[in-house]
């Protein structure tokens, strides 16, 4: 290998890393303050890209979909619970906040869809038809079952996760797409040449990392969402929902999804099972941080980037191999450094009983 | 007459596989055929998952390990299936063991997180080994045969399958029902318990990975003599939750849920290829979807899967109540000489962040007596329990146990030297007999293996502990209801069980942390009598205790522990008298 390869190599992996750290620090913020392992969070960034693309050949999205069914669904679940708890009061609101404004993005998308859109119209668009749907899953699929232990979470998270990348095929079909880049400079740095897409997909993880550190440090509601992952009994008596933490924490990570898709977008074609796999591999990167550790994961998310670029050099078709297999003396090492085994119980099923 | 209903229940299922192919079409059988080799491989989840509270989302990976090596050696090698399967075995139970002991440390989501990455990893392995076949696979692996037998038929090779099936349900029961198999389920109680009753949690967990991985080696090689030809794709991630969603849609915590999971999943799985297709082009994502759908839809509603629900018609037999006559397990030798040092605690200190919880306390407990630890809440006094029971591991000082410095021993190993204890907050496994959570406590004075408890080899050993658990059962008073669920009992009688569970290890020293908290004046009065019958036997008792009318009546010294420190020690009309204690109790009497 030579140096000029090995800078090639460094440059690629840290572009992808920066990928992996938006999703990386999504999953962990998820995690920490729902207890949900949010595997499906690869496919909402997938969905992001495909809207793009869908967008950018003028045709209709099927996001909007996929956007109506899960509102659906919410509304009726949150009718269904308010009306067993005789709070009919509150039922406007609640068809307010999961019935019609989850609709708003998705109405602009249908009307937009079809016409020659610019560049920024579009990603806005997308990104915005993007927000809705994580914090729609947690109420369908995760907030009835807010107690039961992160296992049967994580078993959630993978069904939820087949479910919506199967309906990704129905809806983009099995080709794959790449969307336009949004700059096409290029510099020559020494002897290496390096894309603008690169720069502006690093520049923007660090600052979008930057923005969520404002937030958890300065903010209210960062503190809020910090509380929750402490200690969700806590929160409770100090007045934090933590169904309310729980929304903002999936409305973040759809944010976030956004972002990674729309920046992916124009660097690898993606498909409509692409996502899954970009998320697993920002688990890796979040597990290196115990999936509880922001900086962590980062660092984690970008050795993944690293790692990944200097496996699809040795052996391309082997590289996932590479870096799944790469998780074996990373856990490893974090037994290592825990020492025992950490005591968890859980919660008792009380099957036949109930 | 319950007992009937359950009988004839298993009699019909066995009557119905028996003439299955004599009145069913051959597609059906064959159907039949994959229920039989994916409910050994859903097997292997019930038991990780529903006994031992881990999940893995890779055991299609681990069925794919089977298939391949056994397809490799008789495909490309020409040999004997026989051997293909003792290599399968081999290679499954030897890969289950090594990512097992990488993650099955680590809290308990790392297990399955890390399933679906080597899940992924094993699935673009098989489709990237040249000797292999690479994404086409292999094909040509001969069909079983049985001596001049040949297993190739649809109707040959179903009688195979559901015989091996049957076996195998047969030793799993069997070995959830002895002493290895109590332990595995006593897994989901956590860490804490199952050390306290020398139960290595972290082998244990490792043993029914590696078991579990077997199963699914098994499954692989029937799938791989059935189907003759193997690929990547079936070893899938998505085929591993499809075997996940088996076990739990029949119920993880019942060895026969595997079979009516995988038989509800293969039909459901027909049913929708006949009905899709003609409505849309993507049949095989649309099933996907609705098997996510119905998965989550599962675990909202009815987490607890089918086969519950037949249970509370059929209502499992009640077990045979073990007979007194029973003679007991060999007992420890215990410490012969009153007074003697029996456990010395020598300046132990420990600290969680800035806060000393014990500091510098040393005091020692003497043979057969009853020693009080007390003090005001937030004492350090549960904490100077863990330290005991080794369940935390002290920053400075020794703790001496019998003559042997136990201050860095596991507490398994401390319990396994005689030390019994109880919890604060009660840690029974809900899901068990009465009976079978005081067996768990037998576990350290039995020697049952694996194998001999799957071949009902430690029958002897069983009525031993069987009688032995009976007898602590009445000494707390709770012999009657030993085959109710342990979860059913009001609080008070769960610590009256536990007590029970701690006496059936037969320990030196038993450590009760607030054995009288909960209980009814009747229940206290039990337990004073209970402990003064056992002191009177040579057993050393410990307690921690509010309830100074039941303390003061019944203990030999008391220690007085506040703010991290020992403030007195002495017999109770020294300690009632002290002046420190009486400032640390009611706040300073000027």
């Amino acid at each position: 290998m030579t140096p000029e390869i090995a800078l090639l190599l460094i440059q690629d992996g840290i572009s992808t890393g920066a990928i992996y750290v938006l999703v990386g620090l999504g999953i962990v913020l998820i995690f920490l303050v729902t207890r949900v392992i949010f595997v499906p969070f690869g496919d909402v960034m997938g969905y992001a890209a495909l809207t793009l693309a869908a967008l950018q050949m003028k045709q209709m999205p099927g996001t909007i979909w996929l956007v109506l069914t899960l509102a659906l669904m919410a509304t009726v679940m949150e009718f269904y619970s308010l009306l067993r708890q005789g709070q009919g009061r509150r039922l406007p609101r609640a068809l307010a906040l999961y019935g019609l404004l989850p609709l708003l993005p998705a109405l602009l998308v249908f009307i937009a869809a079809g016409h020659e859109l610019p560049m920024w119209l579009a990603i806005v668009l997308a990104c915005a038809i993007i927000l809705p749907i994580s914090p729609l899953l947690y109420r369908v699929a995760f907030r009835p079952l807010a107690d039961a232990s992160v296992l049967v979470l994580l078993i959630v998270a993978v069904a939820v996760h087949f479910a919506i990348s199967g309906l990704a095929l129905v809806f983009f079909g099995p080709e794959g797409f790449r969307t336009e880049p949004m700059t096409r400079a290029f510099f020559n740095l020494g002897p290496i040449g390096v894309s603008g897409q690169s720069i502006l997909i690093v520049a923007s993880s660090a600052l979008i990392s930057l923005f969520l550190f404002v937030f958890f440090e300065r903010t209210l509601m960062g503190k809020a969402l910090r509380a929750t992952a402490v200690n969700r009994i806590g929160a409770r008596l100090v007045g934090i929902m933590p169904s309310t933490t729980g929304t903002i924490a999936f409305l973040l990570a759809s944010a976030l999804a956004g972002f990674s898709g729309i920046l992916i977008g124009p660097v690898t074609t993606l498909y409509y099972d692409s996502g899954f796999l970009i998320g697993l591999k920002a688990f890796v990167g979040a597990i290196i941080g115990g999936l509880v550790s922001y900086p962590a994961t980062a660092i984690g998310a970008l050795m993944v980037g690293l790692l990944e670029s200097y496996a699809s050099f040795v052996d391309s078709s082997l590289k996932e191999v590479f870096v799944f297999g790469a998780l074996i003396p990373i856990l490893v090492w974090q037994s290592i450094r825990k020492g025992s085994v950490e005591e968890e119980i859980e919660e008792e099923e009380r099957e036949g009983r109930a | 007459m319950k007992h009937l209903r359950a009988h004839i229940a298993v009699i019909l299922a066995i009557t119905f596989i028996a003439v299955a192919p004599m009145v069913l079409q051959s597609f059906s059988i064959t159907l039949l055929n994959y229920i039989g080799v994916y409910a050994l491989a859903a097997l292997g989840l019930v038991l990780l998952t529903g006994c031992g509270g881990l999940t893995s989302f890779g055991q299609a990976a681990f069925v794919g390990i089977g298939a391949y090596t056994t397809a490799w050696y008789t495909a490309v090698h020409g040999g004997s299936p026989w051997i293909g399967l003792v290599l399968a075995l081999a290679f499954t139970g030897l890969v289950a063991a090594a990512l097992g002991a990488a993650t099955l440390r680590l809290g308990g989501h790392f297990l399955p997180l890390s399933t679906i990455a080597w899940g992924i990893a094993i699935f673009f392995l098989f489709g990237n080994i040249d000797a292999l076949g690479r994404y086409s696979g292999l094909s040509g692996i001969p069909a079983l045969s049985l001596g001049p037998l040949s297993l190739a038929g649809t109707t040959a090779n179903y009688f195979f399958i559901w015989t091996v099936l049957g076996g195998v349900l047969l030793l799993c029961r069997n070995l959830l029902d002895s002493r290895q198999g109590r332990a595995i389920r006593s897994l989901r109680g956590g860490i804490a318990m199952a050390e306290s009753l020398a139960i290595g949690f972290f082998r244990m967990r490792l043993k029914v990975f590696v078991i579990a991985g077997l199963l699914a080696g098994l499954s692989g090689w029937l799938y791989a003599h059935l189907q003759r030809y193997v690929s990547p794709a079936p070893f899938d991630i998505r085929p591993g939750i499809e075997l996940l969603l088996m076990a739990l849609v029949g119920g993880a915590g019942h060895i026969s849920g595997a079979v009516v999971g995988a038989a509800i999943v293969v039909l459901l799985k027909n049913i929708l290829q006949d009905v899709l297709p003609p409505i849309t082009r993507y049949s095989a994502q649309l099933e996907v979807v609705l098997f996510g759908i119905l998965f989550v839809v599962l675990l909202q509603k009815a987490r607890g899967g089918i086969v519950p629900m037949l249970r509370r018609w059929l209502l499992h037999s009640n077990p045979e109540k073990p007979g007194p006559g029973a003679p007991p397990l060999p007992r420890r030798i215990q410490p012969a000489s009153t007074g003697e040092a029996l456990l010395r605690i020598e300046g132990v200190t420990r600290k969680f962040g800035a806060l000393v919880a014990v500091n510098d306390v040393s005091f020692e407990v003497r043979a057969h007596e009853v020693l009080a630890l007390i003090g005001p809440n937030g004492a350090g006094k549960s904490t100077l329990l863990d330290l005991v029971t080794g369940a935390l591991k002290p920053d400075a000082g020794r703790i001496v146990f019998l003559g042997n410095d136990v201050t860095h021993l596991p507490p398994r190993r401390i319990a396994a030297n005689g030390l019994a204890r109880t919890f604060q907050h009660v840690k029974l496994r809900p899901d068990m007999s009465l009976l079978e959570n005081v067996l768990l406590g037998t576990y350290c004075r039995t020697r049952a293996s694996l194998l001999a408890g799957a071949l009902r080899l430690d029958r002897a050993e069983e009525q031993l502990g069987r009688g032995e658990a009976m007898r602590q059962l009445d000494r707390v008073g709770l012999a009657d209801r030993f085959g109710e669920l342990a979860g059913n009992l009001p609080l008070g009688q769960q610590r009256l069980l536990e007590v029970a569970r701690a006496l059936a290890a037969d320990p030196v020293l038993v450590v009760l942390d607030e054995p009288a908290a909960g209980l009814r004046r009747l229940e206290k009065k039990t337990l004073s009598d209970l402990l003064r019958a056992l002191r009177s036997e040579g057993t050393t008792i410990v307690l921690v205790e509010h309830d100074m009318e039941f303390v003061m009546s019944l203990v030999d010294r008391i220690v007085v522990m506040d703010f991290g420190i020992k403030l007195a020690e002495g017999l109770p009309a020294q300690i009632r008298a002290d002046a420190r204690v009486q400032e640390a109790y009611l706040g300073g009497l000027a």
